[in-house]
Order: structure tokens, then C-alpha cells, then sequence
């Protein structure tokens, strides 16, 4: 279990990472979301032990990363977002090398090397200069890398940054294989990631977290009300006072005028009743034709794109 | 320490940097040797070696520049430092493997006194000695060039920095020459060179040895607090 409490790192003045505070169960697939410079990689790198941080705590199965930073280490595998990588040595003296600097017992490295060359498919690259691979390639073997030791916690730092569309969702079928025995905290900008693989999401924007929960939770709590794009040709206020005047309905305002077409009203109800219909035949009754009517869902991306500009302002 | 160390040692010899060190190295160690002993018919090795001392200058800057600020450069400290292995085992790994590359430099010069050897009687006691004194002022050298590389990410600044260091090195005796009081007293405990005359005239002196192995100790000493004082204070 990762437990992370008031984590503040500064720079100066500046507030890289303030005050975030979650806990990470064992087996669980964390999402870390956030927009660039948001604090994410600042806060893998504290979580590895890669920079210490200006306040707070880190807890990983019990011991502090700046208490016993060895032990916290072994038992973390971490992909940063360039991986570390030796360009002047071949996949396997690489991963070789690896092994023994995570202090993997000489009668283990080959076996762990192998697995993890399995798992990331680049067995058969083993003898090529890491400096001649592909971006893809260089981030398999810097991902292989990670595995080393079977760490029980694996930090990715944008682990599917710069792949072809088939790489990566090769790398997300991965991440999700790892997720049946590993502790993943993995960071990402990219929403369909965080739905495909996380079982948690955290958000976060200028150091803060805005938000943590499953994905699908997220979804529905943030767009907890339903909401409702409906076009319809009629005058605005009489359209307006007939609408507001239905059961189920929260809020009506005009959002676009298309002239001939009609306007666009969006129409806020309660998340629990279904008003279409009604709508439908109120206006229709009135003689108020719908054009059209559309689900108006906030996707993850909305969602995001909500929380990290109005709610990082707040 | 081992990983750390294999994998440097290789690194010097899959670049051209160890080459062109021992190459330039015995070059100039052959031309020392060609003008200095064998076309004036002279058998006093130690005298070449004493001048060799120079050529340290320029090589073990070429050898040490690289040697820290290059994983700094490439992103690869992240793995050093996020590993179980500690700051000091990687210092000290690589500090090792630059060692080695000069271990095999002064090996391969052995073979001037020994062709000197085949004509002559030399004092084989006083070039050991000279050659003892050799290899401590050399890992010295090394030890304050893994420093320098330790405070940039730079190689050419990294070079340039232990430059700076050993030209220093040259004028600090001078400095202290003229600089009295404590001031002076302090310059000329860092006085490298200084320690080096016993060694050149055939004196194994435990001063000097103890002398170059607690300088040795301490810059590896300062480079494994900064490497680790630089990662608090920035990035």
C-alpha cells in the first residue's frame, strides 16, 4: 500500500506539488491525470526517490521513502517519462546492468531478464544497440527495465507517450496484465488510458488534487444531473416558460440561435428522470416543433478539461 | 559498486575516449622516452617519468569528463539514483573504472624501462618508487576530475573546470612560496605536487602515500555530497 500525505514539494517560490494527500491499495491501477506541468512527473519522481520532497510523507508498505529509501526502492520498478536508458550498450547488457544495480542475486538476473524481454516483446532484440531501437522499442526496454525484480509497485510516467496507436494499446494490454499483480501508479494525459486501464483516477492541476475517483463514478458525479441540448423552432419565451414549467426540469437557457432553424436551449434536469418524452410532447402540444434533442453527458473529457481550468482557478 | 563499475569500464573502451587517452598517453611517454633516454644514451627513468606528470594534465581531464555529468546529460541518473544502489557505490564505481583505464595507461609505459632494461642496470627500487608516486598523484587527479564532473552536465565545462583545478595545482607551490601565514598553510595542504618529490627521489614516504589517499578520500567524499545536494536543491 502507497500512502501519500500533504506531499508539498517547492522550488523557490513555487508550489510544485501542494498538499496532495491519496493512498494507493495494493493491486490497484492508478490513474494520475493532470495537464502538462501539473506536478504529476514531480511527484513520481518524489514517489521514487528521485528528488526528496519539502514536506509530508511518503509511506510504502509502511516505510518512508527519505527514512529508508533503500528499502522503498526495491521495492519500486520505475519507468520515468525519458527512459533511462545507455545508448552505448545492447537490450540485454542494459537490462543485465539493471538487475544488478537493483541488487537482483546473480542467480536470478538472467531468469528476470528474460521474463521481462518476454513480457515487452523485445527478445528478439536483445543483442541490438539500445542507441538503433525505435522510440517504441527504447520505451519497451526502458518499461522491461522496470519489471526488474518484480518490483510490487510499478510508477509509469507517461508510459504510452510518443507510441503508434497499435503500440500503444500493446502497452496498455501490458500495464493491464501487470495490474493483476502489481501496484500501478501511472501517469497520462490521455483520457481513453485512464478509461481502459485505471481502476482509480486522480486529478490533479497546479499542484492540487481536483478530484479522485473511478472513472466511471467520475463520469456520472460530476455530470450528476442530467442535461439535455434540444433544438426547437418558437418564440424564446414562450418555448422558455414551457419547458420550466415540466416536472424534472432544473434550468433551461437559450445557447445558440440558428435563425430559421430555431435555438438551442440546454436544459438541466434531475439525473433520475428520463424528461424526453415529456419535453417532446409539451412542445409539440404547444406547437413548438423539436429539431432536434441530444444527450448532453459531460465525456471524461469534459470533465477534465472542467476541473483543471474553472476548478484549478477556484 | 561492480555493476556501476563494469559498466563504465566498458563504456571507456566502446568510445573512442579510452583510446585516444592511452594512445595520446604512450605517445608522448615514447616521446619522452626517445629524447630523454634513448638519443642522449641516458638510463635515469625517473626523470621521464617526473615529466610525465604533465601530460596528466590534459589526459585525465579527457578521461573524467564524461564520467558523472553524462548520466546527468542523458537522463540515465534517474535509473542510478531510483535503484537500491547508493550514491556512493556509483561514485566510487566509477572513480574505479577511470582508475582502471589509467592503471592500464601506466602498464603499457612499463615497457620503456624495461627496454632500457635490456641495456642496462637501472635502479629498479628507485623507478618503482617513482612509479608508486606516479600512480597516487594520477588518482588523485582523477579523484578531483569525477568531482568536476559531478557539478555540470557539460563535458567540456566538466574538462574545463579540472583544468582549472590542476593548473592551479601548478601555481599553488609558487603561492605558497610567497603567501605566508595560515593562508599559505592551507594552500600547501593541497599542494599535490609537492608530495610527489619524494617519491621521484627514490623515497617511499607513508606521508605522502597517506597524504594522496585521504585527498583521494575526500574529494569522492565531496562529490557523493554534492551529487546528492544538487538533487535536493533543483530539478
Amino acid at each position: 500500500m502507497i500512502e501519500i500525505s500533504h506531499l508539498i514539494k517547492q522550488y523557490g517560490d513555487i508550489h510544485a506539488v501542494n498538499d496532495i494527500s491519496f493512498t494507493v491499495e495494493d493491486g490497484e491501477v492508478l490513474g494520475f491525470l493532470g495537464p502538462n506541468g501539473a506536478g504529476k512527473s514531480t511527484t513520481m519522481n518524489i514517489l521514487t526517490g528521485f528528488i526528496p520532497y519539502t514536506s509530508g510523507e511518503i509511506r510504502v508498505n509502511g516505510h518512508e521513502i527519505m527514512e529508508e529509501p533503500e528499502a522503498v526502492k526495491k521495492m519500486i520498478g520505475y519507468l520515468p517519462e525519458i527512459p533511462p536508458l545507455y545508448m552505448d550498450m545492447t537490450v540485454k547488457e542494459y537490462l543485465f546492468f539493471a538487475a544488478e544495480l537493483k541488487k537482483i542475486p546473480k542467480a536470478q538476473r538472467a531468469g528476470q531478464v528474460d521474463m521481462a524481454m518476454n513480457l515487452l516483446k523485445i527478445t528478439d532484440h536483445s543483442h541490438r544497440l539500445i542507441r538503433n531501437l525505435s522510440k517504441g522499442y527504447k520505451q519497451r526496454v526502458g518499461f522491461a527495465q522496470a519489471l526488474l525484480g518484480n518490483p510490487e509497485v510499478l510508477v509509469l510516467d507517461e508510459p504510452t507517450v510518443g507510441l503508434d496507436p497499435n503500440q500503444i494499446l500493446e502497452i496498455r494490454k501490458i500495464i493491464k496484465k501487470l495490474g493483476q499483480k502489481h501496484t500501478i501508479i501511472l501517469s497520462t494525459h490521455i483520457m481513453q488510458e485512464v478509461s481502459a486501464v485505471c481502476d482509480r483516477v486522480v486529478i490533479i492541476n497546479k499542484g492540487h488534487i481536483v478530484a479522485i475517483d473511478t472513472p466511471e463514478n467520475l463520469s456520472a458525479q460530476l455530470s450528476g444531473t442530467g442535461a439535455l441540448s434540444v433544438t426547437v423552432i418558437g418564440p424564446e419565451k414562450e418555448v422558455l416558460a414551457c419547458v420550466r414549467g415540466l416536472s424534472g426540469v432544473r434550468s433551461v437557457k437559450v445557447s445558440t440561435d440558428k435563425g430559421d432553424n430555431g435555438k438551442v436551449y440546454e436544459i438541466v434536469t434531475d439525473s433520475n428522470v428520463d424528461v424526453r418524452k415529456t419535453i417532446s410532447l409539451a412542445l409539440g402540444k404547444a406547437g413548438y416543433p423539436v429539431i432536434e434533442m441530444k444527450s448532453a453527458d459531460k465525456s471524461l473529457e469534459e470533465i477534465f478539461h472542467e476541473l483543471t481550468t474553472e476548478g484549478g482557478k477556484k | 559498486m561492480k555493476a556501476v563499475f563494469k559498466r563504465e569500464f566498458r563504456a571507456y573502451f566502446q568510445s573512442p575516449l579510452a583510446y585516444v587517452a592511452i594512445g595520446a598517453f604512450f605517445f608522448v611517454a615514447a616521446l619522452l622516452y626517445t629524447i630523454g633516454n634513448l638519443l642522449i644514451g641516458d638510463g635515469d627513468f625517473v626523470n621521464i617519468l617526473s615529466n610525465l606528470t604533465f601530460a596528466l594534465i590534459a589526459i585525465v581531464p579527457i578521461l573524467t569528463m564524461r564520467i558523472m555529468s553524462d548520466d546527468r546529460k542523458n537522463g540515465t541518473e534517474v535509473l542510478l539514483v531510483t535503484s537500491p544502489t547508493t550514491t556512493a557505490e556509483v561514485v566510487i564505481g566509477k572513480y574505479l573504472a577511470a582508475l582502471c583505464v589509467f592503471l592500464i595507461m601506466v602498464a603499457l609505459s612499463t615497457i620503456f624501462p624495461m627496454i632500457t632494461m635490456f641495456y642496462g642496470t637501472p635502479s629498479i627500487s628507485a623507478i618503482i618508487s617513482c612509479y608508486v608516486g606516479f600512480i597516487l598523484l594520477g588518482a588523485s587527479y582523477i579523484a578531483i576530475g569525477v568531482f568536476a564532473s559531478s557539478l555540470t552536465e557539460n563535458q567540456i565545462v566538466s574538462a574545463l573546470i579540472t583544468l582549472v583545478f590542476f593548473v592551479f595545482m601548478f601555481v599553488i607551490d609558487a603561492l605558497v612560496a610567497v603567501i605566508s601565514g595560515w593562508f599559505g598553510t592551507v594552500l600547501s595542504w593541497l599542494s599535490l605536487l609537492s608530495r610527489f618529490s619524494p617519491f621521484s627521489l627514490s623515497v617511499l614516504s607513508l606521508t605522502s602515500i597517506f597524504y594522496y589517499l585521504s585527498f583521494i578520500a575526500v574529494f569522492l567524499f565531496i562529490t557523493i555530497v554534492s551529487s546528492d545536494r544538487r538533487r535536493w536543491k533543483s530539478n
